[in-house]
């Protein structure tokens, strides 16, 4: 396999457009968790025009409710959860400068196009393993709906985040390359 | 009559979810480890190698194998000679979910519909109870992830489906839910009975451990050919092409009406959490 690629956050155009489908990619920095709700409340204070908990430009958004935390540790498992479900609102999110979403699972056309026109890349995390994606969160903090527990928006910095990119700004599909290579019809 | 208190239940319960949450079971280890033998793509052995270490740093560490801890759903055998004293049955189990849940970290993942407002407790339970015969209460403690939930299927079809149009079905259902479940999956299929029978079977039967044969010969054979087929999708270790897509496949079947064939895939992550309790 080919070697790791390093990206530090926040991303710039220049770093996404680098990447293709099928690179292993290890993210260092500042991520932000969102999924469902926090999906659901951010898109409505863009709606209403208010100011956002979090900042969108070059960020990464990574698609996890973590379990809870225990004693002596920063965060619980902390695994993707599938994607598909945050696709309504993702369009959104990448024209205010969202660069990178991680998760696990297809996206819609709507999302895999709009990531080719804000220039913004998919990557996957492996589904299932909280526990290992753990060890790269290194600290961890609620920003924004504390409320929502599982689904509050924290922000986390990781250490070499081990992903793999799905859908790169080209409009490849690592999904649909990986599936077709190995289907036996 | 011999008499179990719901105690006793409440603290086996608690005890399983954290263990069911912790401890990936060897079966689930033993099949990753054999579907390593035969996967093709490099990332695919690449994905399950960190499956089994996930497996291992989750037993070690005594954090949860995934971030879902699921909704409880528990399978319950109550012989019919057995009393439960000092409170019923139903609160015993939800009470230890209760407990389980807060005391060993895990996610609560239960909401209202609509507003999406958390219960706070991971409750209420989801319960299948049947009444046998005996003294003996045995009672499965199954976390149920919502990722691969979400991509489970129940089909009404006619008679005239037969075996090939199950076949369809369950291929079907495994490939346009690609990565979705996170592969590979185990996929549990009840074929029979009625619309909600086919579902319970269908969950029921990834109780059986992985590597187990079915006992039915028939099943066995419908099993091995479901497997196959699935194997061909080359969805692969989550989703990113490969030839182990599912762990195993579990049937199970029973009589229907003359008008129907339904049939339910519901569809199991590789984090396959289950614990049994005997009382």
């Amino acid at each position: 396999m080919d070697d790791v690629i390093q990206l530090k956050t926040p991303l710039t155009v220049a770093d996404v457009d680098a990447l293709r489908a099928g690179d292993r990619v290890a993210i260092s920095g500042h991520v932000y968790t969102a999924r469902d709700a926090a999906h659901r409340r951010l898109i409505e204070l863009i709606e209403a025009g208010k100011k956002l908990p979090i900042p969108l430009e070059g960020q990464v958004i990574y698609y996890v409710g973590p379990s809870p935390a225990p004693p002596g540790k920063v965060i619980g498992a902390a695994g993707p959860t599938t994607s598909y479900r945050m696709d309504p609102y993702t369009p959104t999110l990448l024209r205010l400068g969202l660069k990178a979403m991680i998760g696990k699972g297809k996206r819609n056309e709507e999302v895999r196009q709009a990531m080719i026109t804000y220039k913004a890349v998919y990557l996957a995390a492996i589904g299932g393993a909280g526990a290992l994606m753990a060890r790269a969160v290194k600290e961890a903090r609620v920003v924004a709906y504390e409320d929502l527990g599982p689904e509050a928006i924290r922000e986390l910095r990781v250490e070499a985040l081990p992903v793999i990119v799905v859908n790169d700004t080209l409009g490849n599909d690592l999904y649909q390359e990986g599936q077709k290579k190995y289907a036996i019809t | 009559m011999r008499q179990v208190s719901s105690q006793t239940i409440a603290e086996a319960v608690k005890a399983a979810a954290i263990k069911a949450n912790y401890e990936l079971g060897q079966d689930v280890i033993q099949a990753l480890e054999e579907g390593l033998k035969t996967e093709e793509s490099p990332v695919g052995r690449d994905i399950l190698t960190r499956l089994i270490e996930n497996a291992r740093i989750a037993r070690e560490e005594r954090i949860p194998i995934c971030q879902d801890t699921g909704v409880a759903v528990i399978f319950a055998e109550v012989g019919q000679e057995v009393s439960i004293t000092g409170g019923d049955f139903r609160t015993a189990l939800e009470e230890g979910v209760r407990q389980g849940y807060q005391e060993g970290y895990l996610r609560k993942s239960v909401c209202h519909p609509f507003t999406r407002k958390n219960t706070g407790d991971n409750t209420p339970i989801i319960v299948h109870l049947d009444l046998v015969p005996g003294e003996t209460l045995k009672i499965w403690v199954v976390p149920k992830g919502g990722g691969s939930e979400n991509m489970s299927r129940l089909f009404m079809l006619p008679p005239s489906a037969g075996w090939s149009g199950v076949k369809e079905r369950v291929v079907e259902t495994v490939a346009e839910a690609g990565p979705n479940p996170c592969p590979p999956t185990i996929v549990g299929v009840g074929i029979g009975g009625n619309f909600e029978q086919s579902a319970i079977m269908a969950k029921k039967s990834l109780l059986r451990p992985l590597g187990t044969a079915n006992p039915d010969p028939e099943l066995m054979d419908m099993e091995t050919e479901l497997y196959d087929a699935i194997q061909k999708t080359g969805v692969g270790p989550q989703g990113l092409g490969g030839r182990v897509t599912s762990l195993a496949v579990h049937i199970l079947m029973m009589p229907c009406h003359i008008a129907s064939l339904p049939l339910a895939v519901n569809i199991q992550c590789h984090a396959s959490r289950h614990e049994e309790i005997l009382l």
